[in-house]
């Protein structure tokens, strides 16, 4: 059984790291975010004595990266489906939990290097971690995150057999995420606005 | 009772009774029943939408039965999936390999799906790449292969595991003919070799007639005839398979192709025959 998941883990592992326009492509995303809000807000967000944004922003934007990369990695098995590698699975003598485990578990892994390449990336634009401590409970955090996702999107994209119904379907239940993300943005916002006026 | 059990699973690797399918009232494969011996090369010959790859699902685990009874290797697939499973190998109609994986790779996948230890995984690996010649190819990635090679590589990859049945799914569609010859050259081979019972859809009549021992063939979901090449001939009189195909059906396999002449070549020999 453990074979079995772990060679359906693999699987998707290599076609991740075998597809470097999939990597560089999930990237700009992030980046924009990162780069363009903290030059924009940045020293707005100081001067209200809110300390530094990127280290308000930067967590939100590798959440962001980790819930689109594990929603959306349930198309690989529509995308399975429709090129018949799926029939191959389904027709080994493994049972479907295996299946689902080691497709989800796989996924998750992606998002999770994803996140940690977003990571990355916001260290060279200038985030400091506070502590070690938090970093590794934040991987775990991670981890938990896009395993919740893969699973979701999984068991979503397996009943579903076009790519196109399954954008629709995960852009309606992830916007809503994704838009939480960005009231807490515009609610520091709104507290600057608060704030500046009191100073004055 | 129990050694005419035993019989039957060593002469009869598959037994099909009165099965149908029926999707939302279209009867797509209509009460067929047929037998399979061990070491036989069989061909389920239809045009297309006859139900041959409905039948196939069936046999296979991957859909359901309306009605009807199915052992494969001694085994139901309703009741024993994985026995069913480990029984045979199998090459679909449609491609089904994974393009971002290398050749070995994709074989490294299926056995470990089917629990082969590394050693005998990798033995069997090599002995079936060098037989279908893409030993040579097994480190490169699969998007870059042909049709043929493509072919070639999922026959490899359904006999990996030792199955007793091999079932493949019009294997020949859309290859050019050499590589069409060569591959009946593989699976002939290899059911002189290993004893495999090959079970195969075609639309190609001549193909049915040059590999199989039996031909089974199917119109409309239901079994029209069945015999050896010789048997169908014999009892339409016809010269050709093609022929007898044509008096069992009343129309060409590939029915954009029949034309009036087709059709009036029929009637004369239906009042012939009277």
């Amino acid at each position: 059984m453990t074979n079995v998941i772990y060679i359906l883990w693999l699987r998707q592992i290599k076609r991740y790291l075998r597809s470097p326009s999939r990597i560089i492509g999930s990237l700009g995303q992030p980046i924009l975010f990162l780069f363009a809000l903290s030059f924009g807000f940045g020293p707005i967000f100081q001067k209200a004595g809110q300390g530094n944004y990127l280290e308000f922003l930067a967590p939100g934007v590798i959440a962001m990266s980790i819930l689109f990369t594990s929603v959306f990695s349930g198309i690989e098995i529509i995308w399975d489906k429709q090129f018949g590698f799926l029939k191959e699975t389904l027709v080994a003598p493994v049972s479907r939990f295996e299946i689902m485990l080691g497709r989800t578990l796989g996924g998750a892994t992606v998002a999770v290097l994803q996140g940690l390449i977003v990571f990355t990336i916001s260290l060279i634009a200038g985030f400091k971690p506070i502590s070690s401590d938090g970093f590794f409970l934040s991987i775990i955090i991670m981890l938990l995150t896009a395993i919740l996702f893969t699973a979701l999107g999984t068991a979503i994209a397996s009943v579903l057999d076009d790519i196109h119904g399954f954008q629709m379907i995960m852009n309606f239940l992830i916007m809503p995420l994704f838009f939480s993300f960005w009231s807490d943005v515009s609610f520091a916002r709104l507290k600057w606005n608060f704030s500046s006026h009191y100073h004055d | 009772m129990r050694r005419q059990k035993e019989k039957i699973k060593i002469h009869t690797v598959i037994i099909v009774k009165n099965l149908t399918k029926n999707f939302n009232g279209f009867k797509a494969v209509n009460d067929i029943s047929f037998r399979v011996n061990k070491g036989e090369i069989f061909a389920f010959l239809g045009p297309n939408g006859a139900g041959k790859t409905t039948t196939i699902k069936m046999l296979t685990t991957l859909l359901l039965p309306t009605q009807g009874e199915i052992k494969i290797n001694g085994f139901d697939p309703l009741k024993e999936q994985d026995q069913v499973r480990h029984s045979f190998g199998i090459v679909f109609q449609d491609q089904s390999l994974d393009d971002e994986l290398t050749a070995w790779e994709n074989l490294e996948f299926h056995g470990i799906l089917y629990n082969l230890p590394k050693n005998l995984r990798h033995k069997r690996a090599k002995e079936l790449l060098a037989l279908v010649e893409l030993w040579d190819k097994r480190q490169h990635l699969v998007k870059t292969f042909s049709g043929g090679m493509k072919r070639r590589l999922e026959i490899a990859r359904g006999l990996l595991h030792h199955p007793k049945i091999f079932f493949l799914d019009e294997p020949t569609i859309g290859l050019d003919p050499q590589t069409r010859n060569k591959i009946w050259e593989y699976l002939k081979n290899l059911n002189l070799k290993e004893q495999i019972t090959i079970f195969f859809t075609t639309q190609y009549i001549e193909e049915a007639e040059k590999v199989a021992q039996t031909v089974a063939i199917i119109d409309h979901g239901k079994i029209v005839a069945q015999g050896t090449p010789t048997k169908l001939k014999r009892q339409t009189r016809a010269k050709t398979l093609e022929k007898a195909f044509l008096i069992f059906t009343g129309h060409q396999i590939r029915e954009e192709e029949a034309t009036i002449a087709d059709q009036l070549r029929l009637r004369r020999k239906i009042w012939r025959r009277r």
